[in-house]
């Protein structure tokens, strides 16, 4: 950070490269219609998530420009992350298991 | 922060207190005195005086409808109120306790006041936003007092469905909304000390220099912005289901009540900690400066307060034993609760470990913090018998919980808030407190709030159900002797309002360091000047090295 | 901000009008803000996560009844309004390079090219709910109409009240975001930003590439269940 100390701490990004991701976000939300009409059983619905998470990811690491961030703002999204998957995963663990038993 | 050539570094000892201390010319308090001066601040030290000042009155009000609960529950008839005015007693009781009072109590009072002064900055990272939180806050309760007022609310604290979203005729949607809105505030409370932590510690400071409050804030601001957010969507999905009948919870529609309480107590198990933590932060301020010893295990101490702030998002199925999940998420959410008591128990012992040899004072602040260690050890021990799922079926819906959770909350949390209050007047108004009134008031709230509360440990496990207003009588005895208790644990709570105001006009002038603590806070003038310091400190010492035989001059 | 740097900043203190007091330079004042927006966006993911939640769970309970209500969404609609979205997300990023060039007139341009795309956003949707409305399929608030297939009568109300949460939801981030924008064009107007202080553009930029993911989440889960056939998964 010592770098930048005179004005704010910024990175420019060349143009070239908003255009890509741009370009490559279209690209993702065809695949991600055309993807849909296929049958491939639960794989859909894998591809779709998959499919989101790179478009979310590309967004992240370049419009919002965390690929030329601290550290700190690495952790602060990872936590996000981390802590969406705790809800998800702690609750399920409830919802998969269900059918297997109850008590009471 | 800066560090300027001519910046003087201060020695690591300090410095002895002053014959006859004088107030400061300049600080805080005297830095305007007009209404405005108050409502547009943005000194985190005056912010912090409002919310000292509005969650107390919340915890008065939250106090008014506990009196009225353990009146009625002196005889076993209901004969004082309805049942329905009783569910509404004891659901305003825990609302405006829980939302109102515990979870901003210490971190928007004392550490508003006190992280700033912490880490050497002249203000938090975000000073409107902090007023901002303040604002929030207030309109929050104002919700929740209009609930109050359009006839009260009978859900619970909880607001289970269905019963909140379908059956129940009261102000769900007002008392529901308040929640919603002061989350918001306990929210931008927690975001501007993440900030000011990580971006505003004064020179020198690096993190293992921090003070263990400032560790336990940090962590208690992580679930405040890691839980907070689902409570609110939760909020949200019952309002929805409430006002546009949305299907959402609803089992006529293929809804899963259960569901919402996944969400709900994904936030509202770590929101204990969110009322607990930061009285443990206050503790190991308190234990250190009256033991005048570096906290035994620093490191422990303060990765126990992460750890406690990680675990605890782990384990919220407890609360749903008996609630339909399956077997297998009880098993788990099980084994995740006890890992809980590791952290919190390396913090117990810590504590005691950095009595052991120190010279200990006994003025009021170290008898709040023993009687915390040892309140919120029942506590913490009787939430292990309800961690294992057995014994929790047993005693589910009973006193034993009622009994449980209140040494946590009100034997940790308002010991904690109380002792750091006493400890920290002296520096937030210049001021010291008539020292054998305040002994007098701890020993009241200690005895007081044991008789209240240890007998509802007997009373549920001989299987009293809580949330009736009757019951049958051979249970009269335990009860009379809780409310017996309670009235002593409410003159308890009164004293401290007269004495403490008492001491702003004529108690004696305190002076920069009453406890001859060591820790920034205590380098400033007392009360501290607008910008906390007259120059940016530069730190060069370790946290709380207490050089020996200093003796504060202080009881 | 490591406290060694500081001393240098500490010069340039009162060089910028937009620096408050308690900083001790733009750099470490932004650094603040930057940080601040991101633990805010924490709190937006667990936001939209406990809706997205309860959408798992029922989606997983009932899938064919997901999958016959996702029918009825417009996929033109909604794919057309994920370009859009992209789209302003792209000229959001040209107005923080612009702003962060000092580039004034080329800022205010890309500001409102970005306001125009949230709006087309949100009129399209207004046209969505609206045939929602003409179609019977707003739960609770007007009769249900599930004739077509009366066995997911039920099941299918769950899917429109979680589409409307979250949509709903969304479409209020958007509003919010149209407002930061016109605040922020204000600002490049009236010359608070500049070279040195863009800070307050990229901060609100995050915001509205936030939304924008958050889309990019919805559509799929919303839009694409079952698109393959009559039967889902």
């Amino acid at each position: 950070m010592s770098d930048h100390q005179h004005t704010q701490a910024q990175h420019i990004v060349p143009l070239s490269v908003y255009y890509a991701i741009f370009a490559a976000l279209m690209v993702g939300t065809a695949i991600t219609v055309w993807v849909a009409f296929i049958d491939l059983g639960v794989l859909n619905t894998v591809a779709a998530l998959a499919i989101a998470c790179t478009k979310a990811t590309l967004v992240i690491l370049y419009f919002m420009h965390v690929r030329y961030s601290t550290k700190l703002t690495w952790a602060v999204v990872a936590s996000s992350v981390f802590w969406l998957l705790i809800l998800l995963a702690l609750t399920f663990n409830d919802y998969l298991t269900r059918h297997l038993s109850t008590y009471g | 922060m800066s560090a300027t050539p001519a910046q003087s570094t201060l020695s690591a000892k300090p410095t002895l207190p002053a014959i006859s201390p004088v107030m400061p010319e300049h600080h805080y308090l005297n830095n305007g005195y007009g209404l405005k001066s108050w409502l547009l601040t943005r000194d985190h030290k005056r912010i912090a005086i409002l919310y000292l000042l509005s969650v107390s009155f919340f915890f008065l009000l939250g106090g008014l409808f506990a009196v009225v609960v353990r009146l009625e529950l002196a005889t076993p008839a209901g004969d004082l109120l309805t049942s329905d005015n009783y569910n509404k007693s004891f659901t305003m009781h825990g609302v405006l306790m829980v939302f109102f009072f515990l979870i901003p109590a210490i971190p928007a009072t004392l550490g508003n006041f006190l992280i700033p002064l912490m880490v050497g900055a002249k203000d938090l990272a975000f000073p409107k936003i902090n007023l901002l939180s303040w604002y929030i806050y207030m309109l929050g309760a104002s919700f929740g007092s209009w609930a109050i007022l359009t006839g009260g609310l009978d859900t619970g604290w909880t607001f289970y469905t269905p019963f909140s979203t379908v059956a129940s005729t009261s102000a769900v949607v007002p008392a529901a909304l308040g929640v919603f809105i002061s989350g918001f505030s306990s929210i931008l409370t927690g975001l501007n000390f993440i900030v000011t932590i990580h971006r505003m510690r004064a020179p020198g400071l690096t993190w293992f220099r921090l003070p263990l409050f400032v560790w336990a804030h940090y962590a208690t601001s992580l679930i405040m912005i890691l839980g907070t957010p689902v409570i609110a969507i939760t909020i949200v999905l019952v309002a929805a289901e409430r006002v546009f009948s949305f299907g959402i919870f609803d089992p006529k529609r293929g809804g899963d009540p259960v569901l919402f309480q996944h969400l709900f107590w994904f936030y509202s198990h770590p929101a204990v900690y969110i009322m607990v933590l930061p009285a443990m932060g206050v503790i190991s301020e308190l234990v250190a400066g009256s033991c005048r010893k570096s906290v035994f295990g620093y490191h422990f101490v303060a990765f126990s307060s992460l750890a406690i702030a990680i675990i605890g998002f782990f384990v919220w199925g407890h609360h749903m034993f008996v609630a339909g999940q399956s077997v297998y998420a009880a098993l788990i959410f099980s084994i995740l609760s006890f890992l809980v008591a590791i952290p919190s128990a390396v913090k117990v012992f810590n504590w005691t470990a950095t009595m052991y040899k120190g010279s200990v004072t006994h003025a009021t602040p170290m008898w709040y913090a023993m009687g915390f260690i040892g309140l919120f050890t029942i506590g913490g021990l009787t939430g292990l018998f309800l961690a294992a799922v057995g014994l929790d079926i047993h005693v589910t819906d009973t006193y034993f919980i009622v009994a449980h959770f209140h040494y946590v909350m009100v034997g940790g949390t308002i010991m904690g808030y109380l002792g750091g209050l006493h400890y920290w007047w002296p520096k937030m108004t210049g001021k010291l407190y008539n020292e054998n009134a305040a002994k007098v008031a701890a020993a009241l709230i200690f005895f007081g709030f044991n008789l209240t509360f240890f007998p509802q440990f007997v009373l549920g496990y001989l299987g009293m159900p809580r949330r009736y207003h009757a019951y049958p009588p051979e249970f009269q005895m335990l009860n009379v002797l809780s409310s017996a208790g309670a009235s002593i644990l409410a003159v308890g709570y009164i004293f401290p309002i007269i004495y403490l105001l008492y001491s702003l006009k004529n108690g004696r002038i305190a002076g920069a360091n009453p406890w001859g603590a060591v820790g920034l806070e205590w380098r400033t003038s007392s009360p501290p000047p607008t910008f906390n310091f007259e120059k940016t400190p530069s730190v060069t010492w370790e946290a709380y090295e207490y050089p020996e035989g200093v003796e504060s001059h202080v009881a | 901000m490591s406290p060694d740097t500081s001393a240098a900043a500490e010069s340039h203190r009162g060089h910028h009008p937009a620096l408050v007091h308690h900083f001790d330079s733009l750099a470490e004042q932004h650094e603040a803000a930057s940080l601040g927006m991101w633990t805010f966006l924490v709190t937006e993911v667990l936001f939209f996560g406990g809706a997205l939640m309860a959408y798992s769970v029922y989606r997983s309970w009932y899938p064919e009844a997901f999958a016959s209500a996702s029918h009825h969404l417009d996929i033109t609609l909604g794919a057309f309004n994920t370009a859009v979205l992209i789209f302003s997300s792209l000229t959001m990023a040209l107005a923080v390079h612009a702003a962060q060039l000092g580039q004034i007139p080329k800022l205010k341009l890309f500001l409102i090219l970005t306001m125009a795309l949230g709006a087309t956003f949100l009129v399209v949707k207004g046209f969505e709910y609206h045939e929602k409305y003409v179609e019977g399929h707003i739960p609770g608030l007007f009769p249900f109409n599930y004739q077509e297939e009366p066995q997911f009568f039920a099941h299918a109300q769950i899917f429109f009240s979680i589409y409307f949460v979250l949509t709903g939801l969304h479409a209020l981030h958007m509003l919010v975001g149209l407002g930061i924008m016109v605040w922020m064009y204000v600002w490049a107007h009236n010359g608070t930003i500049d070279r040195d202080y863009n800070s307050p553009i990229e901060i609100a930029g995050l915001y509205w590439h936030f939304v924008d993911i958050v889309w990019i989440f919805l559509f799929p889960l919303l839009y694409l269940i079952g698109r393959h056939g009559t039967t889902a998964h």
